[in-house]
């Protein structure tokens, strides 16, 4: 902005304030008090003043209209530190100005807000940055992207609202009708927000490996992919805007004042159980009955009309497990054999990578009992390879996993994911 | 649901005890440079006590959290006893690890650190250690240290057989006028406990120099209100 100047010209007159030693700062960094005065000339004179005016170097000034003629306006932008001096040239020769621009630091503060705004908008799903945390509406973005970008491969389905009325939004990945599918959730309990953002990164791998990666070619050649990022959204705004700790829905309990229901525990299999608790103002109450929370219904609904799920695959956070059926009973599940042998090679993928350790067992002897929970109500549905994830760390971090942390978190899993839908393809049932 | 004999070591009953033994050990061995997590349990048996009681025989492993990410484990054996009594009061914990004394010194980070805090114009105060994604700034982590060190003072005499306790969040530090030539730190602390998946809120008041170590001398439970409908202003 500041161009270079001629060298003073010592036929200046009345420019006693200007003779004075101001150093010119260029190259600074902030713009402070700087601005731009709009000069109007009303005769030759004051031109031929303005000009003399444009040789003095060490002001600093850069015209963004030079003077030529009277009756052009002369715009120019003055640094702070020239501001008085300019201001007693102009007004010692009745010049008339004013100010366009009061302070150009406040405006190009304005500038980079809206700058940043529009930055931190994705035009695209390459764009998209998967190394942060994001919010609800980013999110969403996201999903439309993904689907306007893959139009082909990738559809949204809105399987329900939410109580705060949010769509409950499933990205459905098919290649062929009528095939039998594998579902991925993730953010049930809205304060794990590792499991949301490797959602993200899952959803992209998919639409990046089809027709790349052999072994995801195939499974998406016979199976849909139904992946569902922000399975509890009300709940998820709520760590965005007031607590981040929150876990729950946010439907309130009648005659409480306490809100929310643990949508873990609100599944219709061994619901009321000892493994969740009866009263609204506690992180695992199961709700008034099962199924009552929307966010639930909305994919009971969505997995008895569909029929022909073959997976199912609920992530949490944290402790580093994977886990299966039950959690209400000890009775160990009848496919509890395979079930235990495919953990294990899961998790031996996973750890493969970043050397990552994870244990594994059913939900009540790892974990502790839990009832209600939703893979001990798809395994009783008949979707046997019903699996629970809880993603790093072991409590380090806990919920507030670094978000240098969220690529290598979801590389690793889903390197156990595809073991689980490879095994599934592999024995239909 | 109490399980009696060897145990699974990766499930949860010998994990909540190894859990407790990992307070045990961070309370008397942790600093603002060195904070021990459980790495893995390798055996795990229980049995009842005839006093009443049940007692935990532990072999595990643990790594310094402090020394970034490849810090060696250091193996470590524990009984931990859950009393049996109308209250609930402190597991007790007799606690071996191997070669404790030879892992690398920090002393002269800690040194470095107490000099540049004790100063009497020393004021730190910060708030959501780390914050809601995870960040924590580099002078920070030694503060964030100290908080799970005394928090593991009150993780450890909350704990029973039915709780697995880590610290979820510093909500504030705020530094006190240094006394008797100790650091004097008010922290106000999140602890989550698994099973129960709550987030409880503690307030102490902790002390801290080179050569006594963390003493934590008040602490509060507070409330919170966070299944409320609204948030009380």
């Amino acid at each position: 902005m500041i161009l270079a100047r001629k060298f003073y010209s010592s036929k200046m007159k009345g420019l006693l304030v200007l003779t004075a030693l101001f150093v010119a700062v260029f190259g600074k960094k902030t713009f402070e008090g700087d601005q731009v005065l709009r000069i109007t000339a009303k005769n030759e004179a004051q031109i031929f003043l303005l000009k003399e005016l444009s040789e003095q170097e060490h002001l600093g000034l850069d015209f963004w209209r030079e003077p030529v003629h009277e009756s052009l306006p002369v715009d120019v932008y003055v640094p702070f530190h020239s501001l008085q001096a300019v201001r007693v040239f102009l007004r010692y020769n009745q010049i008339q100005y004013n100010v366009m621009i009061m302070d150009v630091q406040d405006l190009l503060d304005d500038e980079e807000r809206e700058m940043v705004k529009y930055r931190t908008i994705p035009r695209s799903t390459d764009d998209f940055v998967y190394t942060a945390y994001h919010d609800l509406n980013s999110i969403y973005s996201f999903m439309d992207m993904l689907v306007a970008e893959n139009s082909n491969l990738v559809s949204k389905i809105v399987i329900g609202q939410s109580y705060e009325n949010r769509p409950l939004n499933v990205l459905k990945f098919s290649t062929g009708a009528n095939r039998p599918g594998i579902w991925f959730d993730t953010g049930i309990h809205s304060r794990e927000w590792v499991t949301q953002a490797s959602g993200i990164w899952f959803a992209k791998k998919i639409v990046t490996d089809y027709g790349r990666d052999p072994v995801l070619t195939d499974i998406l050649n016979n199976y849909d992919i139904f992946l569902e990022i922000v399975t509890n959204p009300d709940g998820f705004a709520y760590t965005h805007s007031r607590d981040r700790m929150w876990r729950k829905t946010r439907k309130p309990n009648s005659g409480s004042s306490c809100v929310g229901v643990d949508p873990n525990r609100n599944w219709d299999a061994g619901f009321g159980g000892g493994g969740s608790s009866s009263n609204p103002c506690t992180e695992t109450y199961r709700g008034p009955s099962a199924h009552s929370e929307p966010e639930v219904k909305a994919i009971v609904d969505f997995v008895k009309s569909h029929g022909k799920l073959k997976a199912f695959v609920s992530i949490h956070s944290y402790s580093q497990m994977l886990l299966y059926p039950y959690g209400y009973t000890s009775t160990p599940a009848k496919d509890k054999a395979e079930l235990h042998e495919l953990a294990r090679k899961a998790v031996s993928e996973l750890q493969s990578l970043h050397n990552t350790a994870y244990t594994y067992g059913s939900v009540i002897t790892t974990i502790y009992q839990a009832d209600g929970i939703t893979v001990d109500w798809t395994y009783e549905q008949g979707i046997k390879y019903s699996y629970t994830f809880e993603l790093r760390d072991t409590g380090r971090y806990g919920f507030l996993l670094p978000a240098d942390q969220i690529i290598p978190t979801a590389e690793e899993t889903w390197l156990a994911l595809m073991a689980i839908m490879e095994h599934t393809k592999n024995n239909p049932y | 649901m109490a399980s009696t004999g060897d145990l699974e070591p990766t499930h949860y009953p010998a994990r909540r005890a190894a859990q407790v033994a990992l307070h045990y050990l961070n309370t008397h061995h942790g600093s603002p440079f060195r904070v021990f997590g459980l790495q893995q349990v390798h055996k795990a048996s229980a049995e009842d006590v005839a006093a009443g009681g049940r007692k935990y025989k532990l072999d595990f492993s643990v790594t310094d959290w402090g020394s970034g990410s490849a810090g060696p484990a250091l193996r470590c054996s524990a009984d931990v006893l859950f009393p049996r009594t109308e209250r609930h009061s402190a597991p007790k914990v007799e606690l071996h690890c191997e070669a404790l004394q030879q892992i690398n010194s920090t002393a002269q980070e800690d040194d470095a650190f107490y000099q540049k805090y004790i100063s009497p114009d020393s004021t730190v105060s910060a708030r959501d250690i780390p914050d809601s994604f995870g960040n924590m700034s580099e002078e920070m982590q030694p503060f964030w240290r100290l908080a799970r060190v005394a928090a593991s003072f009150i993780m450890l005499r909350e704990s029973s057989e039915n709780t697995e306790f880590n610290m979820a969040k510093v909500a504030s530090i705020t530094q006190q006028e240094s006394s008797e030539e100790q650091l004097m730190l008010e922290f106000v602390v999140l602890l989550h406990d698994f099973p129960s998946q709550e987030i409880v809120q503690w307030k102490l008041l902790a002390s801290w120099s080179p050569d006594r170590g963390v003493r934590v001398l008040q602490t509060e439970w507070q409330p919170r209100c966070p299944h409320a409908t609204k948030p009380p202003n």
